[in-house]
């Protein structure tokens, strides 16, 4: 399978992306690892006519020490995630989650910036950065803002990007010595998670799932029975709400929803137990 | 559009259309047949090689997003008549039965370990989740990067 034609632009800086992106509009895309994207044009459900391969922007691949958070260039690779060691000090839910995506060539290509910017809610980080309560700094023509992970995942594979705007950066807050857990479900190596959770217990409760609705959720009833002190057992029983799961060969609504309660519960018993 | 890299040590360049995809510029362009396609989905690893140093699967790459980037095929792998000390160790302890995920699964392997010198067993089963083979039942491939480790 081979995509449509496209006109093809490299790009050496973040500026250089945003002013291409301010030229071509809509038709153009992005592409950093190219790891969701470049499947997408083989099947040719996307079919850009310009891309923008931001992939060699190198000063936008870093992990730096930011005070209360830790700073992610949007080009980090999934890999570089998973081996800190600053984030698996001060933030071990994110490494972990990184490490659960695909498979290590995956991990290679695949980029924080592009996981979360595709806002599949079937995939690992976007999940990690609700239940940490994390942000994105987003560049455009008119400057930077930073928008918070509950206002970034807008609808199915749908940010809140305008089409000329790019993330630059990932600022996850430190959770050094928070109760954290990761549950991904799924049935064969290297497979996406068929439902997943994490939690993080740092004082209030971070939860949210994946692949229980159309987009990344926070499992708002689960948080909101946690802070008026529920067990873990009833809080869990709140998994589904405000949730829409998905239905395919993997499994039904009422599955998934059985599964979310399961998870949840699991994943609330071991963040409990990593607690210091 | 004009590209350039390495190739197995030597600098290659060429005038393709950007959507090649980099396993077939690697097969159909360099005539480098090593490296197989399997399920042209990213899900197999056949087609794994390396990418400065590190294992990609280059069915889901372009050749220009290799533009002035070192790759490694499972060609490269030898040097001076000598195999690749994974190569040997799959051959010793028959980790490969058809033959046809062995250069990415190779390919693959050697990137773990530049990682991971010393993994355990689990690791190298997690390390190579990402290529299938449908022959040997994985064992004497575990058992080979294990061997080649040592
Ligand atoms: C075989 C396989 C298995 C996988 N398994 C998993 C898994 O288990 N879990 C999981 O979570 N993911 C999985 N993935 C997806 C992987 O995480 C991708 O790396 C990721 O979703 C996209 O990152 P990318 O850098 O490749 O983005 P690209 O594919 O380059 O881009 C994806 C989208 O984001 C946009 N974009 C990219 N960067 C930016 C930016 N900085 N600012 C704004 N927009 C941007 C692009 O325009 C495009 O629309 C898998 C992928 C493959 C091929
Ligand atoms: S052919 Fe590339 S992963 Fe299967
Ligand atoms: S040896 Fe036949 S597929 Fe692996």
């Amino acid at each position: 399978m081979i995509p449509s034609s496209f006109d093809y632009v490299a790009v050496d800086s973040a500026d250089a992306a945003i002013g291409a992106l301010t030229e071509h509009g809509d038709e153009a895309k992005l592409m950093a690892g190219g790891h969701s994207l470049i499947p997408l044009m083989k099947f040719r459900l996307a079919n850009p006519t310009v891309v923008i391969d931001i992939g060699r922007v190198n000063d936008l691949s870093y992990i730096r020490d930011a005070g209360d958070h830790v700073a992610i260039g949007a080009l980090t690779r999934h890999m570089a995630v998973e081996t800190s060691d600053l984030l698996k000090a001060d933030v071990p839910l994110l490494a972990h989650c990184a490490s659960q995506v695909g498979d290590p060539s995956v991990r290679h290509r695949g980029t924080i910036g592009g996981s979360l910017a595709h806002a599949d809610a079937a995939s690992d980080l976007p999940a990690a950065l609700l239940a940490l309560g994390g942000s994105v700094m987003v560049k455009g023509p008119n400057g930077e803002r930073e928008v918070k992970a509950d206002d970034l995942f807008v609808g199915f594979l749908e940010n809140s990007l305008a089409d000329d705007e790019m993330i630059t950066e990932v600022r996850v807050p430190k959770a050094t010595g928070a109760g954290w857990s990761y549950q991904k479900f799924n049935r064969r190596a290297q497979d996406w998670a068929i439902v997943g959770v994490a939690a993080v217990l740092n004082g209030s409760a971070g939860v949210s799932l994946v692949n229980m609705a159309s987009t990344p959720l926070r499992a708002a009833g689960v948080e909101e029975a946690l802070a008026s002190g529920a067990s873990h057992a009833d809080a869990a029983q709140r998994a589904a709400d405000g949730g829409s799961p998905p239905e395919d060969l993997n499994g039904d609504a009422e599955y998934r929803t059985h599964l979310a309660k399961v998870l949840v519960q699991r994943a609330l018993t071991e963040a409990e137990s990593r607690k210091s | 559009m004009q590209i350039q890299m390495n190739v197995n040590g030597t600098d290659r360049s060429a005038d393709i259309e950007a959507r090649t995809l980099l396993v077939h510029f690697l097969r159909e362009d360099l005539g480098l047949t090593g490296t197989n396609i399997g399920c042209d989905t990213s899900s197999c690893g056949a087609c794994t090689i390396h990418v400065n140093g590190e294992s990609v699967k280059s069915c889901t790459m372009l050749a220009v997003q290799a533009d002035g980037q070192t790759v490694t095929t499972i060609e490269g792998l030898a040097s001076g008549g000598e195999m690749h000390p994974m190569q040997t160790s799959f051959m010793e302890n028959h980790g490969l039965q058809c033959g046809y995920c062995t250069p990415g699964m190779v390919m693959a392997s050697v990137s773990l370990l530049n990682e991971n010198p010393n993994p355990t067993e689990h690791e190298v089963r997690e390390g190579l989740e990402g290529n299938l083979c449908r022959c040997t039942g994985y064992h004497n491939i575990v058992k080979a990067v294990l061997a080649a480790a040592e």
